[in-house]
């Protein structure tokens, strides 16, 4: 009896959601179908308008519609238009996915204009962001966008030799007698280590050195206890730490745990982790030019020079940010949407919050690249 | 006494007095044997027995003539700990109880080198723990010496001798002032035991650098990094170049290939280079671009 009910009730909703899915479809559903632009795309009477529909059309990979909308599509390919926006290589922007674009007005004409058009792209590793300034041109009244193309660098053809180290680890096997000796973990040590309040919780600050003579893969977590011995919340650095760590190293590291107060923390437990891996010294990438301006946003930027032949897939620069006593006030990171290809600059931002803008006097910045196997230039 | 053994031997007297009583059946365990070796139990009384004997992990029962001693082979009271022996005979029995101790002979040891790696000339930096087995794995516990010898790549090997107490002897040693893998032997009666001890170089010492022009960028170069012990730095230890101007900055971390660390990066007239390796800086220099 409750089976048959169960099955009438179940069959009533199916039959409501239906009925709601076509009155009211969502509008990507409706693109999709072939049912005319939907709520999704406005017409293109404004500048704004024109690369908001653009950004409709390159969220929902509609790559045909997207390139034959642009001004300028006479003088790139379709491909060359989906591999701007998707990356030549294996990299972040190979796995993300557009969000949402904004918009801001730089200037206009009665036939041209140029906005800033920032693409928020959302990847499994957090989300990145990209701007281009977009120039755009009146046709019959509708906008147009002369989309930039990022064309990317050729590396001549060279042969560049490599001879870094590389450690291997063989570990005792479980036959081994009881007592039998196996290779010791990394001794890594935190070397600094400050917490520091603010609205969305409390962040746990810090720098990790491994202080050994083999690579180590690291990670940080703390645990804070409450001023009744209660525990207040456990978390890790997850992201906001370089895992690899060759000899002498050092990464900074942050913990962020919400909805706590500093005022309910009794003390902090550290608890650095380090295994021994298997590890690569190379490749060597330079952080050239680093430049930190408080205003009028506060940020840092520079470039990321790879100096090894092979191309790096993904790139996450993390820096820490130092008061005049040398104190850490803050750690920030941002992955590269685009691989590094060999001896070719790539640059980066990394934002830091407004008002601790002032206190910064100095910052450190370092690099932590991952390459699958395999993947060459 | 254990209070396990206690109840056993309480046990044994409660059920075996009125038995006894009767000197129609009996048997004169010895208090101990060796883990291994042949025990024989002699009996009195008349006919036929069985003898069965209950200790840790193992269980035996033979039939036995009574008035001869009732024998067990060699091998097969292998480990260490008390056991009961019940000799029966119809509606008679006696209980006892023995210890199989273990074999006085080591045969193997279990020897515990903690660490594996570790900075050259370190006091008591290094430990050894020796466990003592017999061929049966059963800890020999009684007093027995034990020596440990590390012998370094170079210079003089340290000795330590010590007697094992329940089985363990330790000891700590310091680690050498130059850098190798040192041998570490634990040796028991004939026996010995081998780790390998790693003794690698501290953090750098005197870490320096120049700095020379080449085709617009400044060549930067340690000198040969080693440590306070003169010991040279492994490779692949990193070594962060930073060039500061007004205004900017640019790093890069470069692993040390043979004991020198070494790279050529865009450097703006007027900034300062600096060198550091983990938490020890090096010198700086004033670049002017020539």
């Amino acid at each position: 009896m409750k089976g048959a009910l169960l099955a009438l009730v179940m069959t009533a909703a199916t039959g409501v959601l239906l009925a709601i899915g076509t009155i009211w479809p969502v509008p990507s559903a409706v693109y999709y179908a072939g049912g005319g632009k939907g709520t999704l795309l406005s017409a293109a009477s404004t500048p704004e308008a024109a690369v908001q529909n653009l950004g409709v059309r390159i969220r929902l990979h509609d790559w045909q519609r997207a390139y034959s909308s642009l001004a300028n599509k006479a003088q790139f390919t379709e491909d060359a238009f989906i591999h701007d926006l998707t990356g030549y290589n294996l990299s972040l922007r190979s796995q993300a996915s557009l969000d949402s674009v904004t918009v801001r007005p730089l200037h206009q004409s009665a036939d041209s204009a140029d906005v800033a058009m920032t693409l928020h792209w959302f990847t499994v590793m957090g989300p990145f962001d990209e701007t281009r300034n977009v120039h755009l041109v009146e046709n019959d009244g509708r906008w147009q966008v002369d989309w930039p193309l990022y064309k990317q660098p050729t590396v001549p053809p060279q042969v560049i030799p490599v001879n870094y180290l590389r450690w291997d680890v063989i570990y005792s096997g479980s036959a081994d007698q009881w007592g039998a000796q196996d290779v010791a973990g990394p001794n890594v040590r935190i070397v600094d280590m400050r917490p520091v309040n603010r609205a969305e919780g409390v962040y746990v600050l810090g720098e990790l050195l491994n202080n050994d003579v083999v690579p180590a893969w690291v990670t940080v977590r703390a645990t804070l206890v409450g001023k009744d011995g209660k525990i207040l919340g456990r978390e890790g650095a997850f992201d906001m730490i370089s895992h690899r760590l060759l000899p002498k190293e050092v990464t900074p590291f942050r913990i962020h745990f919400p909805n706590v107060d500093l005022s309910q923390v009794a003390s902090i437990r550290m608890h650095p982790e380090a295994i021994l891996i298997s590890a690569s010294a190379d490749p060597v990438v330079e952080i050239l030019n680093q430049k930190y301006s408080a205003l009028p946003i506060a940020t840092l930027t520079g470039q990321l020079s790879d100096q090894s032949g092979q191309t790096v897939s993904f790139a996450h620069v993390l820096s820490t940010f130092y008061d005049s006593n040398g104190n850490v006030v803050w750690v920030s990171g941002r992955f590269i949407g685009r691989a590094l290809l060999p001896q070719t600059p790539v640059n980066f931002t990394v934002p830091v919050p407004e008002d601790l803008a002032r206190r910064i006097t100095s910052e450190r910045t370092i690099v932590a690249t991952y390459s699958p196997k395999g993947v060459t230039l | 006494m254990t209070l396990g053994r206690k109840f056993l031997l309480a046990a044994s007297a409660l059920f075996s007095a009125p038995l006894l009583l009767a000197q129609s059946l009996r048997m004169n365990l010895p208090a101990q044997v060796a883990a291994g070796s042949a025990l024989s139990v002699p009996t009195s009384g008349s006919g036929q027995g069985t003898l069965t004997i209950v200790g840790p992990g193992q269980a035996i029962r033979r039939q036995v003539r009574l008035g001869s001693p009732a024998s067990v082979p060699a091998g097969v009271l292998y480990n260490a700990g008390e056991y009961v022996a019940m000799l029966s005979s119809g509606s008679d029995s006696q209980i006892g109880l023995f210890e199989v101790t273990p074999a006085p002979q080591p045969s193997t040891l279990s020897f515990l080198a903690e660490p594996s790696r570790l900075p050259v000339d370190l006091q008591d930096g290094i430990s050894g723990t020796v466990y003592v087995f017999d061929v049966y794995h059963n800890l020999i516990v009684s007093p027995m010496p034990v020596s440990f010898d590390l012998t370094a790549s170079s210079g003089p090997s340290q000795t330590r001798t010590v007697t094992t107490r329940y089985g363990v002897g330790w000891t700590r040693m310091n680690s050498a002032p130059r850098e190798g893998s040192a041998q570490f032997v634990a040796r028991a009666a004939g026996i010995s035991s081998t780790r390998v001890v790693d003794e690698v170089p501290g953090d750098p010492c005197n870490l320096s650098m120049t700095a020379t022009p080449v085709g617009g960028k400044a060549k930067l170069q340690t000198a040969p990094v080693r440590d306070c012990s003169g010991n040279p730095v492994p490779d692949g230890t990193v070594v962060t170049f930073t060039a500061t101007w007004n205004g900017g900055q640019s790093t890069v971390d470069v692993p040390l290939k043979r004991d020198i660390a070494q790279v050529e990066m865009p450097v703006h007239p007027g900034a300062t280079i600096s060198v550091a390796s983990g938490v020890v800086a090096g010198n700086e220099i004033h670049w002017s671009g020539r």
